[in-house]
């Protein structure tokens, strides 16, 4: 696969691995679902599915904008495109409390500074000492509630030993804990994640364990190469398959929205 | 009634030494302008508040006027880190920075509670994540008394001052802002005394869609400040310079540069940063 950013569009082949993470996440969702997107690479997807085959998809920002339809990438998750394109714009205390609380939200799409096996996510400190990190990260944001919340989780992260690791510095985001039965411990009622989708393949947690297991692969990359990523011993599906390469259709609709944008 | 003042007087009179201050405004409408006057009048030691302190606090950060931040989330939208924010905590430069973090929904209701009159409000947020141990005492689990279900408490926040950015007032104090409105309300309400800079001040504020109307009684001060949200922006009057966020990372990266940025754009302007 080409890593260069000048693919051409008459050649999905020449995808970035970045655009075929996009692209595979943004399969993920179905028309007429309703999605909370974090800014960056899940807004970039959510936006493909909805100018591809989810046109009836209800794109939820936590700035308040419901059924956002923007025109171009968004720098930021108010960016003034989110708010005029969008069905309804609420306060900040009413989306997360009337909209995202209540379990009304299908999907909620996560990006990670850090992942384990089960697909618990930290966005808020490198390193082992809280007070002294050797990275301070954003932080929470909204994605603790997104990913309680949400009756399902997609997450959406680069690939590599550094990002996907034995054990998280910090527990931002539940995902399913230590195995089954964490999240319902914690008081949670919703499914959690059900997806991961990185820059070399796709990951789904084990239906008995939990644990995320290897399923598919991006066209051009190996097996071995997505265990060499990971830090952990990664589990691999006995019937790993390979993700279709982008349509020029997808790879349309993600060029056309980066214009401008900085993704 | 709030008393129409210049943004300096406001400042001087509402804002001191060692408060508990939130500039609100969620991507839109961020009160930059006052956030730079409160640079320029040299506080020192105070406790700043925000869900999402991107450039604005981090200037203040950098600036030297904070001891301690309550957010929910600290980067710079779309660009990266906000890297005066993390050369106080990693390293206490130019002073040390306590924090105390919260998830935006914690937040949010924290305001939300502040601006009730009650001393908590009960959310889902925080299952499962370690800040549940790290925003401890202003978080902790509380059982439902009609369910006996387990859910998070979160500590009213009453701020000092609470100062937001709004696109109108009238001659009398009355305030209307629209478009994403975010947290504004809550924090102005929440607050023992709260300031709002505008965009104009006009004869009759029009109903607007979607508008949020502060009442000229609930608020201690108005001071017209146009542009003052500027590099966000503020809906119907100007656009978010998505430049000057991509820019600040390589001015906030190192303290030389920053401290000229500062000299230059903040303290020897009378007005905000253009």
């Amino acid at each position: 696969m080409n890593d260069g950013p000048n693919g051409s569009i008459a050649d999905p082949h020449a995808a970035t691995r970045d655009e075929m993470m996009t692209v595979a996440a943004a399969r993920s969702l179905r028309d007429r679902d309703t999605c909370f997107v974090g800014i960056g690479l899940p807004s970039a997807a959510a936006n493909v599915a909805r100018l591809t085959h989810a046109p009836g998809i209800v794109l939820i920002y936590e700035s308040g904008t419901i059924g956002a339809r923007p025109t171009r990438l968004p720098l930021s998750i108010g960016d003034e495109d989110l708010a005029l394109t969008a069905r309804a714009v609420v306060s900040v205390p009413e989306i997360f409390n009337y909209w995202l609380q209540p379990h009304r939200i299908g999907v909620g799409f996560l990006g990670a500074a850090q992942i384990d096996r089960f697909a618990n996510i930290n966005t808020t400190i490198i390193g082992s000492d809280y007070n002294h990190p050797k990275v301070r990260l954003p932080g929470a944001g909204g994605a603790p509630e997104i990913a309680g919340c949400c009756r399902e989780v997609i997450v959406i992260v680069r690939q590599s030993p550094r990002t996907f690791v034995r054990q998280l510095d910090f527990i931002t985001s539940l995902g399913h804990g230590n195995g089954p039965g964490d999240r319902e411990a914690a008081g949670l009622r919703t499914r959690g994640p059900v997806k991961v989708v990185s820059d070399l393949g796709v990951l789904e947690p084990d239906e008995v364990t939990h644990e995320l297991m290897l399923t598919q692969v991006h066209p051009g990359v190996d097996v071995e190469s997505v265990i060499a990523a990971t830090g952990w011993p990664l589990r691999v599906s006995p019937n790993v398959t390979t993700v279709d390469p982008p349509t020029i259709e997808e790879l349309q609709a993600l060029r056309q929205l980066a214009v401008g944008g900085l993704e | 009634m709030a008393e129409i003042v210049s943004l300096a007087d406001a400042v001087a009179e509402l804002v001191h030494d060692g408060d508990t201050v939130a500039l609100e405004g969620f991507t839109h409408l961020i009160p930059f302008a006052a956030g730079h006057e409160i640079i320029r009048q040299g506080r020192r030691d105070l406790t700043l508040v925000r869900m999402t302190p991107d450039l604005i606090y981090d200037q203040m950060i950098g600036a030297g006027c904070a001891r301690r931040l309550v957010f929910s989330w600290g980067g710079n939208p779309g660009v990266g880190s906000l890297h005066r924010f993390r050369d106080a905590v990693e390293n206490g430069w130019p002073v040390p920075l306590e924090i105390e973090e919260h998830t935006h929904a914690g937040m949010a209701n924290r305001y939300v509670a502040g601006a009730s009159g009650l001393p908590f409000a009960t959310v889902r947020a925080y299952a499962g994540s370690d800040y549940l141990k790290h925003a401890a005492p202003n978080v902790a689990s509380i059982t439902c008394p009609f369910t006996g279900e387990v859910l998070t408490a979160v500590a009213a926040l009453r701020p000092d001052v609470s100062i937001v950015h709004a696109q109108q007032a009238d001659r009398e104090g009355n305030v209307q802002l629209w478009g994403i409105t975010g947290v504004q309300r809550e924090a102005a309400l929440a607050a023992h005394r709260a300031l709002v800079t505008v965009e104009e001040i006009v004869d009759k504020l029009e109903p607007v869609p979607g508008g949020v109307v502060l009442p000229t009684w609930s608020l201690s001060h108005v001071a017209l400040a146009p542009r003052g949200a500027y590099p966000s922006y503020a809906s119907g009057y100007y656009s978010r310079d998505n430049a000057y966020y991509v820019a600040w990372d390589a001015i906030s990266r190192d303290r030389d540069t920053f401290n000229a940025w500062l000299d230059e754009h903040v303290l020897d302007s009378q007005g905000a940063n253009r």
